[in-house]
């Protein structure tokens, strides 16, 4: 396969990406077009930053007059998931054309790590795989936003949440595909108990990132023990 | 638009690239000891459950587990889809389908 192929492969894995980025990208841009950002600035911010949740957060606080410090050290901590996600990814892109990684880097969400950790292993090159993938959910993601902005007004309001529900499902589909055997299933429960638990008690979006620490801890403790008996 | 929005702005897109870019930038340049390898594969399969399961059964901030939680009782079907066919686009279409379904019932 070459690069353009495996960049083409990245670029049909984001339908769903987009499919679900399309709603939150429209409710983002019609919550921060209405507010003292307008349309540049709401267009700006998907372009320059591109995290869904810390934007959104971003304009509510704005809303309540919270100073542009705390906004940008509450991005910082709600974004810091994805150094879990680069490390990851970090394996996967060992052997990838440095020059790529800092784009590479720049398109890490949610999304596009659940998509590209379930299938990157298949391409050769790996990171044209993932620029593909990853350029097009970005796109997706700053288009949106535009229409919120700009048209939000005149779009017809959607009265079903099954919109909302296109990134679970995916998500959905994707742990499945992740899970191999049953340390997987245990390692995926534990965290998915564990970030109930601490969604509750924990501000930002630590739970997620004390969570999964903790899982793939206890993960690597069974297999080693299994692998000592 | 206000040029403070602007160095906001700058500011979260510099917190928010930091930790998408480094880890990827330092960790491929060496060869990671066997016991990180292990535990940085469990990373994907951990963080979409810790990512999922919020997402489905916390709304507005409290925890349902009751069928008044449409996301929680769509998700059975979708999960079993996932299971057996393998397929995203077919896991989300049932899944949007019961969504607008169960709307519809309840």
């Amino acid at each position: 396969m070459s690069r353009r192929q495996d960049f083409k492969s990245g670029i049909k894995q984001a339908v769903p990406i987009i499919m679900g980025y399309l709603p939150i990208g429209i409710a983002y841009g019609l919550l921060a077009g209405k507010a003292e950002l307008g349309i540049i600035g709401t267009v700006l911010m998907s372009i320059f930053v591109y995290a869904g949740s810390s934007q959104l957060i971003c304009i509510n606080m704005l809303g309540q007059n919270t100073g542009i410090f705390t906004i940008v050290m509450m991005t910082f901590v709600v974004n810091l998931r994805h150094l879990l996600m680069s490390a990851s990814l970090s394996l996967n892109l060992k052997n990838t054309d440095r020059r790529i990684l800092p784009i590479a880097g720049f398109f890490i969400t949610d999304e596009t790590f659940a998509v590209g950790s379930s299938s990157i292993e298949k391409y050769n090159h790996k990171g044209y795989f993932f620029l593909g993938l990853g350029l097009v959910s970005y796109l997706g993601w700053s288009l949106s936003s535009w229409l919120g902005a700009g048209l939000g007004n005149i779009l017809p309001e959607l009265n079903s949440s099954a919109l909302d529900f296109v990134l679970p499902a995916m998500f959905i589909a994707l742990l499945v595909l992740q899970l191999k055997n049953r340390l997987d299933i245990l390692v995926a429960v534990i965290a998915g108990l564990l970030s109930l638990l601490f969604v509750q008690i924990l501000p930002g979006n630590w739970n997620i990132i004390v969570a999964t620490v903790i899982a793939a801890t206890v993960g690597v403790g069974i297999e080693k023990w299994m692998g000592n008996i | 638009m206000d040029g403070k929005y602007l160095i906001m702005i700058i500011g979260m897109a510099i917190v928010t690239f930091i930790p998408r870019y480094i880890p990827l930038a330092v960790l491929s340049k060496f060869e990671i000891p066997d016991i990180i390898v292990d535990w940085l594969r469990f990373i994907p399969p951990a963080i979409l459950a810790a990512l999922l399961a919020p997402g489905i059964l916390i709304i507005e901030g409290k925890l349902i587990l009751t069928a008044q939680n449409i996301f929680l009782i769509a998700s059975l079907p979708t999960i079993l889809v996932a299971i057996y066919k393998k397929n995203i686009f077919l896991t989300v279409l049932v899944g949007m389908s019961m969504v607008i379904l169960l709307e519809y019932l309840l």
